[in-house]
């Protein structure tokens, strides 16, 4: 058992948004989810949610229309390879500054 | 009535992690430590000792596997030797940075190229910076006790813990030494408890990438960056050598032995020229401080160094004030530089009034032999009156026993 008078400090931590900084700020590319094609969002029922369970940032919400977190998205993109009916596109994210201009 | 019995270093190494019931053995056949590992395998095949071995491909594998142990809250051990020890550096730091309670026995030997089999203290030395607390043995017994104490150490600290013992003049020579009484180990040493032990019932993220910066973790604590962590490692490491002073009174009260855990003076209250050495040279001199004072009139003293690291520079320091000489003798030291101890003590004293003549000599490197007599005649020779070398050359190291 540890001495009281120790600190001890390590590099433990539960998983969740945020948990590794603000990783939205590595991101180049974002994940847009068309929810016309979205199996809950298209069937009204929980179902799939393939991008929750294998986010590995915990940034996708577990909804019928999922929500994705872009303060911690950090632009992986396994959602988007992941998604078994291809509804999930990565967009860069430069196309989402306003008055920005791509050549 | 003693109940004491004749056997090898490595052998009393084997007998103390069985005391200490340690669960996980992971280890990689070396020589000089090569007797420890197949006395443990033996022990727990004979169903002698409740414990996982674990037979791995090197010894890099051997420190992940305890570094795995211990993160899922298993007392786990392992022991290694020169270039072994090298092959699991990178563990070595992992094992620190992460603050796994691990012990290991380094028997010490020289490092290739050349192969030497043959003892001296340049594998311990090369790994003083990795973040593990270092004590050296002198005897058997130290050794047994030594490793014992380690555990408790190494689990209240959560910093590991390498047990040095010198290859073949200890590993391989028999010994008397009095094994302690398994019941009293038990109340010793309690069963081990990590805070962040492994378990599904509370999935946990170790040591992932740790960002500059401190952050908020998920539940909204802040959570130090990588440099706040290493300080801590480093402040914690400091605070070991007063635990370390508490589990040996506490040592004493279970098993009567111990007195001396960091430093072990041998007459050294009145002495004007003090010996520091770590290992079972230390001992050795003790013959050569005796002839010293009885043939030569010379009060010299032996201050073994059991603790390297973390270093007890003020306690060095203080120790010293007195003498007028300090010679340093080590198996090791510093390419390019000179010992390492040296350099240590030199930086100990700085900050104090009184700095002794300081010397130090390099012997034994690669098991060539140290004979008492010439320990005897450098000592004696280097603390004349009328020796007094310029800076330049007294602050550089002696090799003894140089044969080309």
């Amino acid at each position: 058992m540890p001495d009281p008078r120790f600190k001890i400090l390590t590099s433990a931590s539960t998983s969740g948004p945020g948990d590794a900084g603000r990783t939205g700020s590595w991101r180049v590319e974002r994940p847009v989810i068309d929810m016309s094609r979205c199996i809950p969002a298209k069937a009204g029922k929980h179902a799939c949610h393939l991008c929750w369970l294998l986010c590995p940032d915990n940034v996708v919400s577990k909804d019928l229309e999922p929500e994705i977190d872009l303060e911690y998205c950090k632009g992986c993109g396994i959602c988007a390879q992941e998604c078994p009916v291809q509804a999930i596109a990565m967009v860069p994210d430069a196309d989402f500054i306003e008055g920005a201009e791509r050549e | 009535m003693s109940k004491a019995i004749i056997e090898s270093g490595n052998v009393a190494a084997a007998m103390a992690v069985q005391l200490a019931r340690a669960e996980v053995i992971a280890a990689y056949p070396i020589t000089p430590q090569t007797p420890v590992t197949e006395k443990l395998s033996e022990l727990i095949t004979a169903g002698r000792m409740d414990a996982e071995y674990v037979a791995v491909e090197s010894e890099h594998s051997a420190m992940a596997v305890c570094i795995g142990a211990a993160s899922a809250g298993v007392r786990a051990f392992t022991a290694t030797s020169s270039n072994g020890l090298l092959y699991m550096s990178e563990q070595l730091h992992w094992a620190a940075g992460a603050r796994l309670p691990i012990v290991m026995c380094v028997v010490n030997r020289g490092i290739g190229a050349p192969w030497s089999v043959w003892n001296d203290h340049q594998d311990a030395i090369s790994q003083r910076d990795a973040g593990w607390i270092q004590i050296f043995a002198k005897d058997h017994q130290e050794i047994v006790d030594m490793t014992l104490k380690a555990f408790r150490l190494a689990e209240l600290v959560h910093i590991p813990v390498m047990v040095n013992y010198d290859g073949y003049y200890l590993s391989h020579t028999y010994m008397p030494f009095e094994p302690p009484d398994a019941e009293r180990v038990d109340a010793f040493l309690p069963a081990y408890q990590y805070k962040h032990a492994l378990s599904p019932e509370h999935p946990e993220s170790l040591n992932t990438v740790t960002l500059p910066d401190a952050r908020l973790d998920v539940q909204g604590v802040k959570r130090g960056g990588y440099m706040d962590l290493r300080h801590n490692l480093h402040e914690e490491m400091g605070m070991a050598i007063e635990v370390w002073e508490e589990i040996d009174r506490d040592f004493q009260t279970h098993f009567g032995r111990g007195g001396a855990p960091v430093t072990d003076p041998y007459r050294c209250d009145d002495a004007e020229v003090v010996i520091v050495a770590m290992g079972s040279m230390a001992n050795q001199f003790r013959v050569v401080v005796d002839r010293l004072r009885q043939d030569d009139g010379i009060r010299a003293g032996v201050l073994a160094l059991q603790m390297y690291r973390p270093f007890p520079g003020a306690m060095l320091a203080r120790a010293l004030q007195s003498a007028k000489h300090v010679m340093v003798y080590e198996k090791g030291l510093s390419y390019g530089s000179q010992g390492a101890l040296y350099g240590d003590i030199k930086s100990a004293l700085y900050p104090y009034p009184s700095r002794p003549q300081l010397h130090n000599f390099i012997v034994g490197l690669g098991g060539r032999e140290i004979p008492t007599e010439s320990l005897y005649q450098t000592t004696k020779t280097s603390c004349a009156p009328d020796r007094i070398l310029p800076p330049a050359q007294s602050d550089v190291p002696q090799w003894i026993g140089l044969q080309l």
